[in-house]
């Protein structure tokens, strides 16, 4: 049959909420034989042999050692997104399985929704729409006022490729830009949107109005912003965090917001994701928590596919994969 | 009724002559009334009086700024102007308006024979009767400079927050019961996306600015078209029918004033000429929008989601259909609703109100059209 000169590939599922996307799946299916996981468990002998590259969507399935060694023909893992640290990059590379992720389409996205949380968070929008429909409400009271966005500071710190594109959006509501990131961009890049290094990072701490954490997750990220940091911003100053949950020690966070350290907070990720229903940010009025949609647009999310599907095929033909991780 | 006792703190005030190498003089600024006004302290040294609806509440001068309209007036508000307005009807010469009250109908013009001028706080003038005020004399100003960045950031924040599904997103996040899952949930792009903005004035073009920033192709209607310079600097195409802009744009903004011309100048057949993926944005005023209409083509799929900081009436009633659909963001009128834009509002009245009362040309004039 055709379909058996396809080569394997190693998804989670199809659908439901965790799966690949139904429409996704068709494209795929062109280029690919699919094997989900419930069909290679059932069927381990026989198709762990042929199974020749994983397509990792929304870190699932998740790899482990033992998967690994059952996979002796597993060449590529393929993944979705820009993060990698739910990889075990050196366990991969000590099988000889080669690793890709989707770097930059997600920028836009994301750098878009740390635009809409700022504002969000800054005029109150979430409250503001719970106003609006409550049962309860007869009136919008004239004194309930949020903070402006134009003419403030927002300091970004991490200016890569999604940082960069944040300053860019900031720029035109005329925002004062800083920046903190392990080396300072050009002359150019810095003017091109108004934007003044800050090498330490208690400088852009101690002036920002909005602080943006825009960094990959890695051993020096960890915990970047804890309680002495929180303790160095301004008490009229919102956090926004659209790069990992881990970057923030987020008890710390907890005490800054109960104790009115920091105004506000705007999450797109949390440690773990979802939080457990009882956490005390869920409670807190002065937070918006956003499920990690970063770069959840249909548009992105076709991108990505595209991207994974060639970084596959380019693996399996021996060729250079586009958008490798090397260790 | 009681006459309020009047309590004057008196700072550093040498009259006239007493010390004269010095040239000191009453200096008004360390004049402060802490009760009503219903004497002149000293003869000739009376601030002029400012009628305002009320201070704090439901549509109140904002309390913070009471000390700095104090420097310049003496407030008088309508309960008090009401409970002796044989004494208060003539220190009247300017009213401030907030939140559109206190109401100006001809009883009220007809009672105040010492006015000159009525400062709104924003830009909005529809709720006022111009011609009936000039027919009285008095001069009008709007508070145009403060409103344009607070009010096009509201715009940008709506229409970020539809597209991306920000507060359904919020309650997938937060809520006990709800089934979570970060891969399914999808929103629409903004970036590269097209934007098509109905009215560019100054809030509309700093709404097109903010959108440069974003990639989006921007198109605009507008009673006259812009110049070439300022439609190049953010890369904005005329429409000359509104319907061109309808057909083509992922998100429509509106940013009009209200006049007789733009009453429900958005109903059934423009929502159907827009994109069934397309979002509308609604900041200018809620009479701009035909709500019922625009009820059935949310509910229909005619258009994909709206987002709203104006309707009609606010708030709406707590039965109304728009309240309840999921692809509606209602905001409670954000529009202004910083410390910074209210504060340089009330800066830009009290420019505006100065300047009448000493016959200068005023900042912000507005005139019947």
């Amino acid at each position: 049959m055709e379909a058996q000169e396809l080569p394997c590939v190693l998804i989670d599922c199809i659908g439901g909420k965790h799966g690949v996307y139904e429409d996704h799946a068709e494209f795929l299916k062109e280029r690919f034989c699919l094997i989900t996981m419930k069909e290679y468990l059932e069927n381990k002998n026989f198709l762990g042999k042929k199974i020749r590259a994983i397509y990792m969507w929304y870190h699932k399935p998740v790899i482990n050692e033992e998967l690994l060694q059952s996979l002796p023909n597993l060449k590529i893992v393929a993944s979705s997104g820009v993060g990698i640290d739910h990889l075990d990059l050196s366990l991969l590379s000590s099988y000889g399985v080669k690793v890709s992720n989707t770097p930059f389409i997600v920028s836009t996205d994301t750098a878009d929704l740390g635009m809409a949380l700022m504002l969000a968070s800054s005029r109150r929008l979430v409250e503001g729409h719970q106003m609006a429909i409550s049962p309860d409400t007869e009136y919008f009271p004239a004194d309930w006022l949020g903070a402006e966005v134009s003419g403030a500071t927002l300091g970004i710190i991490g200016m890569g490729t999604i940082g960069y594109k944040v300053a860019e959006r900031a720029k035109a509501f005329e925002m004062k830009i800083l920046y903190h990131n392990r080396k300072q961009r050009n002359k150019e890049e810095e003017r091109a949107v108004g934007a003044t290094y800050c090498k330490k990072i208690d400088d852009l701490l101690q002036q920002a109005d909005f602080v943006m954490l825009v960094v990959n997750l890695t051993p020096q990220t960890h915990k970047l912003i804890g309680k002495r940091e929180l303790q160095l911003m301004k008490p009229t100053a919102i956090l926004i965090n659209i790069s990992r949950g881990l970057v923030v020690d987020q008890d710390a966070l907890v005490e800054a917001l109960q104790n009115k350290v920091i105004k506000a907070a705007a999450l797109d990720v949390t440690y773990p994701e979802p939080l457990p229903r009882d956490h005390p940010l869920l409670k807190l009025k002065n937070v918006i928590i956003t499920p990690h949609i970063g770069s959840a647009t249909v548009k992105t999310r076709h991108l990505m596919k595209e991207n994974m599907t060639e970084s596959i095929q380019a693996g399996l033909a021996g060729l250079p994969i586009p958008n490798e991780v090397l260790l | 009724m009681t006459q309020s006792l009047i309590f004057v703190q008196r700072k550093a005030i040498r009259a006239v002559g007493d010390d004269e190498s010095s040239g000191c003089s009453v200096s008004l600024n360390t004049l402060t009334f802490v009760s009503t006004c219903s004497r002149p302290i000293m003869k000739g040294e009376e601030l002029p009086g400012l009628l305002v609806n009320e201070i704090g509440g439901m549509h109140g001068i904002l309390h913070d700024h009471v000390e700095f309209l104090k420097k310049h007036f003496c407030l008088i508000t309508m309960k008090e102007f009401l409970e002796n307005k044989k004494n208060m009807s003539k220190k009247v010469q300017a009213v401030y308006l907030w939140w559109h009250k206190p109401v100006i109908d001809k009883d009220l013009l007809q009672s105040l024979p010492n006015l000159k001028v009525i400062a709104n706080s924003g830009v909005g003038m529809d709720h006022l009767d111009l011609k009936l005020v000039a027919s009285f004399g008095v001069k009008m100003a709007n508070a145009p400079c403060a409103v344009s960045s607070s009010t096009a950031d509201t715009g940008m924040a709506l229409l970020l927050a539809s597209a991306r599904r920000l507060v359904e997103g919020y309650h997938v996040a937060v809520s006990p019961g709800m089934e979570y899952c970060e891969a399914d949930f999808l929103g629409v792009e903004v970036t590269g996306a097209t934007l098509g903005i109905i009215g560019m004035g100054s809030i509309g073009y700093k709404i097109a600015l903010r959108a440069k920033a974003f990639e989006m192709k921007i198109l605009y209607h507008n009673r006259t078209r812009r110049k070439e310079q300022e439609e190049q600097a953010v890369g904005a195409l005329y429409c000359e029918k509104i319907d061109d802009l309808l057909c083509q744009a992922d998100f429509v903004m509106v940013v009009v004033s209200l006049t007789p011309q733009t009453h429900k100048l958005i109903g059934k057949r423009e929502m159907e000429l827009m994109k069934p993926t397309a979002t509308l944005i609604n900041i200018s005023r809620g009479a701009v929008v035909d709500q019922e209409a625009l009820v059935i083509a949310l509910r229909s799929g005619v258009i994909r989601a709206a987002a709203l900081d104006v309707t009609y009436p606010e708030p709406l009633p707590r039965d109304h259909p728009l309240l309840k659909l999921k692809n509606v963001i209602i905001t409670p009128h954000l529009g202004i609703k910083t410390d910074k834009a209210t504060r340089m509002i009330t800066e830009e009245a009290v420019e505006n109100i100065l300047a009448a009362l000493a016959g200068l040309p005023m900042p912000s004039e507005v005139h019947p059209s």
